[in-house]
């Protein structure tokens, strides 16, 4: 049951980070992963939300943290398309370009799981204390 | 068409990296995060490997962006940087994160490199 959730989840994500990537494909001429980017961010923020809220008390149930957390979010985002973005970057611009993509998700991405973090918990807290 | 590619490979991509990170390779005591290591390293490591064979559109749908994409998690591992620096473990959320970017992409790279050879 635990992996049906996490599969279906990862179906859903996948998609919407395909689409992602479809409809900013045309945004950004300069070749810079815009799509991949995108999708990265939104869920290190969404992720660290989730987390956040779960963190003094169990509030999600464990299969939808499993089927939207782990499952989705976790294959909206990906590493190995980055990776790979990053040496191709490297290869058709410059070393330049391909350290701002590295440096952007690395920097940006701990900043929104952080904030999703603390704003999860932040908001998880009140609603036990109205309880 | 293209859709349900890469929501069959993201079905399997994401059950495949739970397995590991539940089964195959569990954190470790020290806290670092040996399952989306593995699975960040490996992952890239593959999608390079499909880049340099020059795929079908087919395979890079399927496998490419829906299995190896979800298989590789960016959000995972940020929230448990997240988590390293809460506990105070400044030191091995920095290994974390250095050993995660510089291998993930050495090893796109390699495979890169290898898969244009064969």
């Amino acid at each position: 049951m635990n992996y049906l959730s996490v599969g279906i989840g990862g179906m859903a994500g996948s998609v919407l980070r395909y689409l992602i990537s479809l409809y900013t494909i045309n945004l950004w001429s300069g070749g810079f992963p815009l799509g991949t980017f995108i999708a990265n961010m939104c869920g290190c923020f969404l992720l660290g939300l989730l987390t956040g809220v779960n963190e003094n008390k169990e509030i999600i149930p464990k299969y939808i943290m499993l089927g939207v957390g782990t499952g989705m979010i976790g294959s909206l985002t990906t590493f190995s398309t980055f990776s790979v973005e990053t040496f191709k970057l490297y290869e058709t611009a410059s070393i330049f370009y391909a350290g701002v993509y590295v440096f952007l998700s690395a920097g940006l991405g701990l900043l929104l799981a952080w904030s999703g973090f603390y704003l999860g918990k932040k908001d998880s807290g009140k609603a036990t204390v109205n309880q | 068409m293209n859709m349900i590619l890469v929501a069959i490979g993201g079905f399997f991509g994401a059950m495949a990296r739970f397995y590991v990170g539940n089964k195959l390779v569990p954190t470790v005591k020290s806290g670092f995060p040996a399952g989306t290591f593995f699975v960040n390293i490996t992952g890239s490591f593959l999608l390079g490997l499909l880049t340099g064979t020059v795929a079908s559109t087919t395979t890079s749908l399927l496998i490419g962006i829906g299995f190896l994409g979800s298989y590789t998690t960016f959000s995972t591992f940020k929230v448990e940087i997240i988590r390293q620096l809460a506990d105070k473990k400044s030191k091995e959320a920095l290994l974390y994160m250095i050993s995660s970017y510089f291998g993930g992409i050495a090893l796109a790279f390699i495979g890169f490199v290898i898969g244009k050879a064969v």
